[in-house]
């Protein structure tokens, strides 16, 4: 059987032992880093309360700590990073164009029905 | 030629991760939204899971850590099989792709058993208040010493002592009392069993306990706390001890929640369980998989890429669990 979908490009994905060695140095950084953020998020977590007045500027951490922890497993361990621009864009910029505005669309319409209906949602 | 330089199989990979992602993504939005709109208390992550295997309360987030860690070591070992692959190092792709599976068996696990916990609920449950607040309770479960029937049932005598671990274990005796107590068949220290038979049950004390308000009654408002260990133990013994229904909830399913709103019950279900069947899938994929690799399917291909899209699938998954992790457990 003849696979020309696999022959053009899956061949190139090949490389020697040299870069082999440089690959995993950095996948084990990686792997650091993530591990590392995941710990600082955990403390942050058990010991900021979310009484506390520091929540607001925690809960942003969070979630920037969060981001960049998907920019790491997209970009290196997905490989994307290594991609055409071509690939990339068509991945990324579609689905932050949508994302952004449904969050932005569901979250103030969330307020709003919160705010004309209190207490008949979510009891 | 290719304007993307990447095969047609990598291709859709992506373009169907890219779907999966926006289903994610309303699914949280949908959360999000859900959690905008509600006036009530939402459940605050280091309250609500802070349990750990064999070691009991008082661990806030350790577990969904260890869990997190879990997801992301096996993501580093798929992208070691990956690169192994590249090298055309088959026994490294094998050893690697075990070792993802194992990480994604023990994450399956690991949530497996947040569910279970999810759905038992703390020992002391959520209780009403006289004034129709709600509180969630914090402190030490006084052990069970034993139950003394003082009226027959089907199955125990009067004048009958069920000592805890010798006739009953202590598991069964507190399934017991937390069946009673919801049907409202606790009255002050007598307690009505399934057989019918009622007892007298000895139980130490409740230690440092506290309340801690989570819905609006008539004299206590969200966020109040009793901290008064012995008012908060009385409170608690009143409630439990009222012979009314209903008046205590533990754990969580699809009608009630010990934790907080309805809504945030649904919503952990079917989007843990979701992200967890993704997981589940991923780990059947990976052994079909890891057992063509072992056949030498692609080594005679001459290349690993099979191994490469079920890995893009694979850090996908882990991809959600870190907004999944963030959105439930932290913030």
């Amino acid at each position: 059987m003849i696979r020309d979908d696999i022959y053009e490009y899956s061949l190139d994905a090949h490389h020697d032992e040299d870069t082999g060695k440089k690959m995993r140095a950095k996948i084990w950084k990686v792997t650091l880093l993530l591990t590392i953020i995941t710990a600082v998020e955990v403390i942050c977590g058990a010991v900021i309360k979310q009484s506390s007045d520091w929540w607001t500027v925690t809960k942003w951490f969070f979630i920037a700590l969060t981001l960049v922890k998907a920019g790491f497993i997209v970009l290196s361990f997905m490989h994307l990073g290594d991609e055409r621009k071509g690939l990339k864009y068509v991945i990324l910029v579609p689905y932050f164009i949508f994302i952004l505005y449904l969050i932005f669309i569901a979250l103030w319409e969330g307020l709003a029905v919160g705010a004309s209906w209190p207490a008949t949602y979510a009891g | 030629m290719s304007p993307f330089s990447t095969s047609y199989g990598k291709l859709m990979m992506w373009f169907f991760l890219v779907s999966d992602a926006l289903t994610f993504g309303g699914l949280l939005v949908a959360y999000g939204f859900t959690r905008h709109a509600t006036d009530q208390a939402w459940p605050i992550g280091e309250e609500t899971f802070n349990s750990m295997p064999f070691l009991g309360h008082g661990y806030p987030l350790l577990y969904v850590a260890l869990m997190t860690f879990i997801l992301i070591v096996s993501s580093v070992t798929m992208v070691l099989a990956v690169e192994a692959g590249h090298r055309m190092d088959k026994k490294g792709v094998i050893k690697w792709m075990i070792a993802t599976i194992i990480g994604g068996f023990f994450f399956v696990g690991s949530q497996a058993w947040e569910w279970s916990h999810f759905i038992h609920g703390s020992e002391f449950g959520k209780i009403e208040l006289a004034d129709g607040s709600q509180a969630i309770v914090k402190g030490h479960f006084g052990e069970f010493e034993n139950f003394t029937i003082v009226e027959a049932g089907h199955h125990h005598k009067k004048g009958q002592t069920i000592k805890a671990g010798e006739d009953m274990t202590a598991q069964e005796m507190m399934h017991e009392y937390q069946h009673a107590a919801v049907a409202g068949h606790i009255h002050g220290d007598t307690i009505t069993l399934h057989d019918g038979s009622r007892a007298t049950f000895a139980k130490e004390a409740n230690e440092h306990m506290e309340l801690i308000i989570k819905k609006d009654g008539g004299d206590y408002k969200v966020g109040d706390k009793i901290e008064d260990h012995k008012k908060a133990a009385e409170m608690y013994d009143k409630v439990i001890g009222s012979g009314e229904k209903n008046r205590v909830i533990y754990g969580a399913n699809l009608q009630q929640n010990e934790y907080g709103p309805q809504q945030y019950a649904q919503f952990f279900f079917f989007i843990t369980g979701f992200h967890g069947f993704h997981v589940f899938s991923g780990v059947i994929i990976n052994i079909l998989i890891l057992m063509m690799v072992v056949r030498g399917t692609m080594h005679s291909r001459g290349h690993y890429e099979m191994v490469e899209k079920t890995g893009l699938y694979w850090h996908f998954v882990d991809l959600v669990w870190v907004f999944v992790f963030t959105f439930f457990y932290l913030v």
